[in-house]
């Protein structure tokens, strides 16, 4: 049986070196190919530091088109087979950067991709901003989300029971049933194949 | 091939000494930009439209008109004309009459507009801005081509037995552009009349204006206009020139840190690499725009914004007088040395070309193409209304 590889994009928002959103989102990344492998398919893994675009993605918000590295990136991210998206949470939710990434994305670019999506803070009290904020923004993005969303406190990282590694399992295991499930994406160089004879334009005025 | 300046004709404050222009210097600006172009030798003057502040390009008829009147060579032209705002009857007859009254010194070209409120305060839904294009459009060329039309649509009053005056100069329409810079759907729109598409790539970087070019001309040759080198093609620009380069970053720096649309964004040296804008020698801009051809083909209309983020007017008459005398004739010289034969078209048509093609296409009995005009071969209008 042929195996075709699979790509799955990771996002991560960190601001600090080292980042725990990175820890997390590197756990959820091998969680997640480990069990695309049990499943039969390699999986490359592609990590993107908004960190180190923040001042493009700011150029774009400002002029209104990517540059360079940027474009890339969001080439990268929107020709995925999956997304693992990861944002500290500030001030109650996720942080500018990450909106200001997911802002600058073609918002119909995303229509049926499956994400997982993580988020880091300091207390287990903010834990719910991932189903009260963020999933709400992929969802709008029409995106398939997992159920299991992480999140990790920073208890969480010296916890004596196993229960962020679990959480992170069943989310790797989610993501990589939707990622299965999913053809891989046909890939297309012509940018404008989808646009219409002008006489269905004319018929359709 | 052609080289021009557009204006979008904005009222902002020079960042260099806190002065504003009003409404009525800014306009008489443009008269006076549009003057000099013509005495110093570019080819086309164009100027937007817009319908709120800080813009005072409401009415391009009327500043055009004024314009055929006290300019002897240039060619007088829009960017844009709004086909999605403006009632297509209006533009068929304000269009035909600047036609006829510059003698067929003129040409046009649509554009939808991206000022949403726009759309609302002239009774439309951005929502149907390609919807708009494409109907509005239609309707217009039917007008200028047909004597007697009877028209009904999705977004404006039906027509009965209405025919828009004055008929077009010789009875052939002026030549349209279709400028857009993320739609393919009006590359196609422009691909399948045989009329001219301008990629506005001022703010965008050249592999996307690559792109849109090739798929227009790929079109253009499937809708059996000619070959797909033949279509007619322009591009945007920016400059900003002096003698010496360091003297023309230093002078524009702080125009272009706080400009309208891209200012307070990137760096001067980031955007100049990523898009047209060249700030420099004039050297320099004949070496970058010399080869925008290797990019997108033998092009037709090269268009320069020059005139915006509040420069002062006579630094703008300086910056035409650079452009006309030590870039356009070295760089005209460079670029058709690359056109690939004879039979692509040096420079867009002019009118009287257009009139020769329509004789000899009417002489020759040929038939139509798209909806009952073609704009290249071309036929007389009083023959296809009848």
């Amino acid at each position: 049986m042929s195996t075709t590889t699979r790509t799955l994009v990771v996002v991560t928002a960190g601001l600090s070196q080292p980042s725990s959103t990175r820890l997390l989102a590197d756990r959820l990344a091998a969680a997640s190919a480990d069990a695309l492998l049990e499943a039969g398919q390699e999986t490359r893994v592609e990590v993107v530091e908004l960190r180190e675009h923040a001042h493009a993605i700011m150029d774009a918000m400002l002029t209104g088109f990517a540059s360079g590295d940027l474009a890339e990136v969001l080439e990268k991210v929107t020709g995925a087979d999956g997304l693992i998206l990861v944002s500290p949470l500030f001030t109650t939710t996720y942080s500018g950067l990450f909106k200001s990434f997911v802002d600058i994305v073609d918002p119909d670019s995303l229509s049926g991709m499956p994400v997982l999506l993580g988020a880091t803070g300091g207390t287990q009290r903010h834990s719910l901003a991932l189903d009260y904020s963020m999933r709400p923004l992929l969802t709008y993005l029409r995106t398939q989300v997992v159920p299991t969303a992480v999140f990790a406190a920073t208890d969480d990282w010296a916890s004596q029971d196993e229960a962020l590694q679990r959480r992170v399992a069943r989310a790797g295991r989610e993501l990589a049933e939707a990622v299965a499930a999913r053809p891989a994406p046909r890939g297309s160089d012509d940018p404008f194949g989808d646009t219409p004879d002008f006489a269905d334009l004319l018929g359709g005025a | 091939m052609q080289f021009g300046i557009f204006s979008v004709s904005d009222v902002t404050t020079d960042p260099t000494t806190g002065r504003t222009p009003d409404d009525t210097e800014r306009v008489r600006s443009m008269m006076t930009i549009a003057q000099h172009a013509d005495a110093a030798g570019l080819d086309v003057f164009a100027t937007g439209e817009h319908h709120n502040p800080p813009f005072v390009a409401s009415s391009p008829t009327t500043l055009l008109g004024y314009l055929a009147g006290v300019t002897r060579n240039i060619t007088l032209s829009t960017a844009t004309t709004l086909i999605t705002t403006n009632d297509p009857v209006r533009l068929a007859e304000e269009y035909a009459m600047l036609q006829v009254v510059s003698g067929g010194r003129m040409d046009l070209m649509m554009g939808r507009g991206n000022t949403g409120p726009v759309y609302p305060w002239f009774g439309q839904d951005i929502r149907n801005g390609i919807p708009l294009a494409v109907e509005n459009y239609a309707l217009l060329r039917r007008l200028w081509t047909e004597d007697v039309v009877d028209w009904e649509g999705r977004f404006r009053t039906p027509l009965q037995g209405f025919t828009s005056t004055p008929r077009p100069l010789d009875g052939v329409p002026p030549f349209v552009w279709h400028g857009s810079i993320r739609s393919p759907e009006i590359a196609e729109q422009a691909a399948y009349y045989g009329d001219g598409f301008l990629h506005n790539n001022i703010f965008w970087p050249m592999h996307h204006t690559k792109q849109m070019v090739r798929f227009y001309r790929q079109r253009y040759e499937h809708h059996g206009h000619g070959r797909a080198d033949q279509a007619i093609v322009g591009l945007g620009g920016q400059v900003f020139v002096r003698k010496n380069s360091q003297d023309a970053v230093r002078e524009f720096r702080p125009y272009f840190d706080v400009a309208p649309v891209y200012g307070h964004g990137p760096s001067l040296e980031d955007f100049s690499a990523q898009t047209p804008l060249t700030v420099g020698s004039p050297q320099q801009v004949i070496d970058r725009y010399g080869a925008f051809v290797d990019d997108v083909g033998y092009y037709q209309r090269q268009m320069f914004l020059i005139d915006h983020a509040g420069l002062p007017l006579k630094t703008v008459l300086e910056q035409i007088d650079l452009l006309a005398e030590e870039i356009v004739p070295e760089l005209r010289r460079i670029v058709e040395a690359k056109r690939p034969a004879d039979d692509v078209p040096l420079n867009p048509p002019t009118h009287a070309e257009r009139v020769a093609a329509a004789r000899a296409a009417s002489a020759a009995g040929a038939t139509h193409v798209g909806d009952g005009f073609d704009d290249v071969t071309g036929t007389r209008a009083e023959e296809v209304a009848r």
